[in-house]
């Protein structure tokens, strides 16, 4: 305890230089505490905070994990088949298995810096956070310690996932989960990032940011499982730029937190630019996700898709802001937009806000977005096949997502989001039967 | 763009692009202070309970800051020391168009007044910078007990139907330019119509600006009893000055239940005046509001109509037509806020960009928690006609529970290229095919418009559009 106090409230603590880093990097950790610093906290006037909840932003208390990890913990069983799997326990490595092809980069950020200091300095936190986060993404830059570095060189295939597990343990700590994958010219790699804690994890946070880089092209698959507990909290900020010819395809599943923020932009760099932009989230009791995304069409005849559905039960809230942007000359966009939200409780509460912002011509962009609960007719006709109305209801929320989830159009991953997902529903139908 | 469709679009402009010199008996001078309301309370020998409701408002307006973090940087160009806030020649209107002064008189016949009146309408007021100059209602409507005066004479001769609800739609301190016009507002309709009466011709109202600089704050309520039915129409223009002028509105509708009201507003203000109006209606039990809205000119138009539904089973409806073109910013929408169960609200905006034209669709859907069966689609498409045109979307959908059903669905598109080609093949010039397809767009909104207003919409869109493809 007493250790915890001399460490203090994490928004109150300049950070210490590290050893065995680029000066850069030092450097760029002093960057991002002025710039903390200097940001203003979140108000209910800021359009980016629209519809939330503030008071969620609570760092009473909230300070540095202990410099070495309580020990034991393992994140859950993961892949079959796997390319590399990595562990973290309150940012500090505590597992590694690597099997990859040559040439392929994938270390943790710490020694990557110290061995490929230049490469990483060409990726790292290049772009701004803009979507309401600059602040916290700041707070990431200072007290940034390690995470993940991937670099898959020119054509060069890596043909099953790679795993990250993020375990957070302890009351008060904050974590700083990074990941950075960048894919060279016709590359191929899948990215899964695991966030999970023990029941310790009260008030705790996580402040992750994770940057996407998808070289000309290149495919890049990137998935979160946010799976954390039902007292912590998150933040993550997410950066794709996606460049001539490249495919990025990102999925986030929610079923931990109190509340998590995500903000994910993705940015169509080149023609034939194409990303993917799919969301899951099932929130339950109090739990609150509150989305904001930003497709930014920079280069003409560029290609973005976004699906986010929502399954909310009990007093659970979700907040969905996503805005289309085509620059002006990226003519021949084409951009969709969806969000749906199924609500299972009479106080649920969904809110959304799907924008355009179109400066070009010739393009075809749609939004749409719906709030709506399950059709008696569908209970109906499964109830005529002898199922019970409980258990049909959860067949039929279920189903809302699989449609989300097989858009990954992988086997082995939609499976693994399967698991978590149907783990979650199964919690919920259990707790309501009895 | 070349400059036969720069023509085509300017004709209609030009009809309402005349003033005649300025002769005001009464001119609050430029600038606003607590002196600016009293002024305008004693030339209008306003009740104390005005005077104190103005003052107040003026301090709430000083308060807020400018929208600005949600709402475009133009508003910043507003100069409110260097406006005008009350100009007129008295405050009685009067009700034979001969005693109408010459000046106003020839304005208004310009602009087709009193042929329109004796055509098709069942009351007209005409509004010439702050007060109205001419009011007017068919006699069988007075004694039904319809009342259609300007809002000083409502407060004043009706204090008891109108006091209980002024103010009550739309707060003063609902926004800042609400604030505004609560301290300075002059002129404006009221309107009440008794229980069970259907008002079967539309009623009007005509706001002019004559004056440079000058801001025109109309206030108007309209309060349908229960079971009765009316249409309201306005129409809008002013000369275009050199510098800009400022028009901020303050619209309170009041439905009662199973009234039917309608209101429809054809903007055509010039190219110069920032439009800037809160428009808000209540249905109270099985009533039905709804705003139809086009909005063709302008510097800047914000104005997102609004229905609370407040009654089991009220309705509440926006149907809304942009046409912006280089210059102009249309920011419009709607406000839904249902607060009643069964109560079922639809939006569609089409909204068209031309040159560098910018259209923005905000819009809120609101449905609270413990409510049933509440219903909400919006519709929201807009059309690029130039490579330069601009346009946006930022819908906000709260819903809470599980008994409600909502929809939002929003497209961008082009005129495409096959589609014109298709046309011309077929013998249409270019531009025909153009004007075609832009009127296949807002088509099925233009029904909506009473016929008078349909043909004038459709004129001005159909244009020639020769040249502008691409």
């Amino acid at each position: 305890m007493e250790a915890t106090l001399e460490r203090g409230n994490v928004l109150e603590q300049p950070p210490e230089n590290l050893e065995g880093v680029p000066a850069w990097f030092n450097a760029s950790r002093q960057a991002g505490w002025k710039r903390f610093l200097e940001l203003a906290m979140p108000t209910r006037r800021d359009e980016e905070w629209r519809f939330a909840r503030l008071k969620q932003l609570d760092f009473e208390g909230v300070h540095l994990p202990d410099p070495e990890p309580p020990a034991g913990h393992r994140g859950a069983a993961g892949l079959e088949k796997r390319a590399a799997r990595f562990g973290f326990i309150n940012d500090t490595l505590n597992e590694s298995e690597v099997n990859l092809p040559e040439g392929v980069i994938c270390l943790p950020l710490d020694q990557a810096l110290a061995e490929h200091g230049e490469l990483v300095a060409e990726h790292f936190m290049k772009s701004e956070s803009t979507l309401g986060s600059a602040k916290f993404t700041a707070l990431h830059q200072a007290h940034l310690s390690t995470g993940m570095f991937i670099y898959v060189p020119d054509n060069v295939q890596v043909a099953d996932p790679i795993e990250v597990f993020h375990w957070l343990s302890g009351d008060h700590i904050i974590t700083f989960p990074h990941t950075l994958v960048v894919t060279g010219r016709n590359a191929q790699v899948s990215v899964v990032d695991y966030f999970q804690s023990d029941s310790t994890a009260r008030n705790a946070w996580a402040i992750a940011v994770n940057d996407l880089v998808a070289g000309p092209g290149s495919q890049l698959n990137y998935l979160v499982l946010q799976d954390l507990c039902d007292q912590a909290r998150m933040i993550q900020v997410n950066t794709t730029t996606v460049a001539r010819d490249a495919t990025a395809k990102s999925f986030i599943l929610n079923v931990g937190t109190a509340w998590a923020r995500q903000e994910s932009l993705s940015r169509m760099e080149g023609e034939n630019a194409h990303s993917d932009m799919i969301s899951v989230s099932i929130a339950r009791d109090a739990q609150e996700y509150d989305q904001r995304t930003f497709q930014h069409h920079v280069s003409p005849r560029s290609y973005s898709d976004l699906l986010y559905k929502n399954t909310l039960y009990d007093e659970s809230r979700t907040v969905f802001s996503g805005l289309i942007q085509v620059d002006e000359g990226a003519h021949f966009t084409d951009a969709y937009q969806t969000c749906r939200n199924l609500m299972m409780s009479e106080t649920a509460e969904a809110n959304s806000m799907p924008g355009l912002e179109i400066n070009a011509d010739q393009v075809k962009c749609s939004h749409g977005s719906t709030a709506a609960m399950i059709d008696d007719e569908e209970i109906f006709y499964l109830r005529a096949r002898g199922i019970k109305s409980q258990i049909a209801r959860q067949l039929v929320a279920q189903g809302f997502s699989v449609e989300a989830i097989t858009r990954l159009r992988n086997e082995a991953l939609e499976e693994i989001v399967l698991s978590f997902s149907a783990r979650e529903f199964s919690r919920i139908s259990e707790r309501v039967v009895t | 763009m070349d400059t036969g469709t720069q023509e085509a679009i300017d004709i209609d402009r030009s009809k309402g692009d005349f003033s005649y010199p300025e002769s005001h008996k009464f001119d609050a001078g430029v600038g606003l202070s607590p002196a600016t309301v009293d002024y305008i309370c004693d030339v209008k020998n306003d009740p104390d309970w005005v005077r104190e409701f103005r003052h107040k408002a003026l301090k709430t307006f000083e308060s807020k800051p400018m929208p600005t973090h949600w709402a475009t940087k133009d508003l910043e160009n507003i100069d409110f020391d260097v406006i005008r806030y009350y100009l007129s020649d008295g405050t009685k209107p009067t009700r034979s168009w001969d005693e109408v002064p010459d000046d106003i008189k020839e304005t208004f016949e310009r602009l087709g007044i009193p042929q329109q009146e004796r055509a098709f309408l069942a009351g007209v007021e005409a509004q010439y910078d702050s007060e109205a100059a001419y009011s007017n209602v068919k006699e069988e409507l007075e004694k039904d007990g319809v009342i259609f005066v300007n809002s000083t004479e409502g407060l004043k001769e009706h204090e008891e139907i109108f006091r209980p609800w002024f103010g009550k739609v739309i707060p003063t301190g609902d926004n800042k330019f609400s604030a505004l016009n609560s301290a300075v507002f002059s002129g404006g309709s009221f309107i009440y119509v008794p229980k069970g009466l259907k008002v079967r011709h539309p009623l009007q109202a005509y706001f002019r600006i004559n004056s440079e600089n000058f801001g025109q704050f109309e206030r108007t309520l309209i309060i349908c009893d229960e079971g009765s039915e009316l249409t309201y129409m306005e129409g809008c223009t002013a000369p275009k000055f050199e510098t800009t002028t400022l028009h901020s509105a303050v619209v309170e509708l009041v439905a009662m239940k199973d009234a039917k009201l309608q209101y429809i507003t054809v903007q055509n203000w010039s190219s110069n005046v920032f439009n800037l109006v809160t428009k808000r209606g209540i249905a109270h039990e099985n009533a039905e509001v709804r705003w139809i809205d086009c909005n063709i000119g302008s510097r800047l138009t914000m104005k997102y109509p609004g229905v609370v539904m407040k009654g089991r089973k009220a309705r509440g409806e926006v149907i809304s037509i942009a046409l912006a073109n280089s210059g102009q910013h249309q920011d419009t929408g709607a406000k839904m806020i249902h607060a009643a169960d069964e109560t079922t609200s639809n939006v569609v905006s089409k909204s068209i960009s031309v040159g560098e034209g910018r259209s923005t669709y905000r819009g809120q859907v609101h449905i609270p928690k413990h409510l049933k069966g509440c219903r909400n689609n919006t519709e929201c498409d807009a059309l690029l006609i130039n490579s330069s045109s601009r346009t946006d979307t930022y819908p906000a959908i709260t819903v809470r529970g599980n008994q409600h059903a909502t929809q939002h669905e929003a497209s961008v598109s082009q005129v495409s290229a096959e589609m014109l080609f298709y046309m011309q093949q077929r013998g249409l010039s270019e531009g025909a095919a153009m004007s075609l397809a832009v009127n296949g767009f807002v088509n099925d909104l233009v029904r909506e418009f009473p016929m008078e207003y349909s043909v004038e919409l459709k004129r001005l869109i159909e244009l020639e559009m020769e040249g502008s493809v691409g």
